[in-house]
């Protein structure tokens, strides 16, 4: 059904626009990042790297959590296997995300699939994953992922040079920013199809357990795993 | 810290690599029918474990992240432009700190 729709409908919008169209898609997530690069900026340059070392690690690597998670590690001075092993095992669960992703994508040129591939993070999925078209334009996906990039990268800059000048209050409120988008994402669809709904749930029930067990890269991928197996098997179609 | 530049670049292969594969091979490959249905899925089991239990944790209080929480879901029900989902929960979550 979505695929009859979408085949006479995406491809038809000009490249510009489908790159207009993701950047506008891309707003609620800078909102979300730069609060957190900021952070982020000001972690790393606590823990002593320079601005050069800690802008580098966000336009090159480009995952949040890793990246707090590796300038600990930096500062408990632990060596460079046991930062790379931890950082490729909490970023594995995007290869579920680009698996997912690739299914809503067809005949794109390699040098695009290359630039998408290094904007794929839980955010930018959660908007491409839940878009109705079975049949992204490549230029709506490169406008998504490298808006947030760009704030990602900015505001990791803003942390170093104006760390901590945001009001406190304000930055614990800006917390909540990602969460609202996600329940901003998943409610329309389910307002049209509480299948959705239901698999959301399957998904959040396995995590709030799982949570406890493993660390929150590995409780997301087995959650969503084990959430999409059940739905898989218990419902024909959606 | 010269090392540092090294650890970057590592972290830097690490994580790409897993991003790039499946786009590389699955693109235009015909998978059978269960497995698309199973992909079709992890957005929605994603978004849910994304949601929870992170949200009651995002804050650093447990009451302003239930009122945000509770804003963007009415907001999002009323199927506003997602920007007034973001920024009306934020503004709910920052308003019950100062209370």
């Amino acid at each position: 059904m979505n695929a009859i729709f979408s085949s006479t409908t995406e491809r038809k919008i000009p490249a510009k626009e489908q790159l207009y169209l993701g950047i506008k898609a891309g707003i609620p997530i800078c909102i979300g990042y730069l609060p957190i690069a900021m952070a982020f900026g000001l972690l790393a340059k606590e823990a002593g790297l320079s601005l050069s070392q800690g802008t580098l690690m966000s336009l090159l690597v480009y995952a949040g959590a890793s990246q707090f998670v590796a300038v600990n590690m930096l500062t408990l001075n632990m060596n460079w296997l046991q930062i790379i092993l931890t950082v490729f095992i909490l970023n594995f669960r995007h290869f579920l995300m680009s698996a997912s992703l690739s299914q809503k994508l067809s005949n794109v040129k390699l040098f695009f699939l290359c630039l998408i591939a290094f904007g794929v993070t839980d955010e930018s999925f959660a908007v491409a994953g839940t878009q109705k078209e079975n049949n992204l334009s490549p230029f709506y996906l490169i406008g998504l992922m490298f808006s947030a990039y760009l704030a990602w990268f900015s505001g990791t800059v803003l942390g170093f040079v104006i760390a901590g000048s945001l009001p406190k209050v304000l930055q614990s409120g800006m917390g909540i920013a990602l969460y609202a988008m996600f329940i901003g994402l998943l409610i329309p669809p389910v307002k049209k199809c509480k299948s959705f709904g239901f698999v959301a749930l399957l998904g959040a029930s396995f995590n709030i357990f799982l949570y406890q067990l493993l660390t929150p890269g590995w409780a997301l991928v087995f959650s969503a795993v084990l959430g999409a197996l059940v739905a898989t098997f218990l419902m024909k179609e959606v | 810290m010269d090392q540092v530049y090294l650890i970057v670049i590592g972290m830097a292969l690490v994580t790409y690599i897993p991003r790039v594969i499946p786009l590389l091979f699955l693109q235009n490959l015909k998978l059978p029918g269960p497995l698309q249905r199973f992909l079709g899925f992890i957005p929605y089991t994603i978004l849910g474990a994304l949601i929870f239990p992170g949200v009651f944790n995002s804050t650093g209080n447990l009451f302003p992240a239930v009122i945000g929480t509770l804003t963007a879901f009415i907001l999002a029900w009323l199927e506003l432009n997602i920007i007034f989902v973001v920024i009306g929960s934020i503004i709910a979550t920052t308003l019950t700190q100062l209370i």
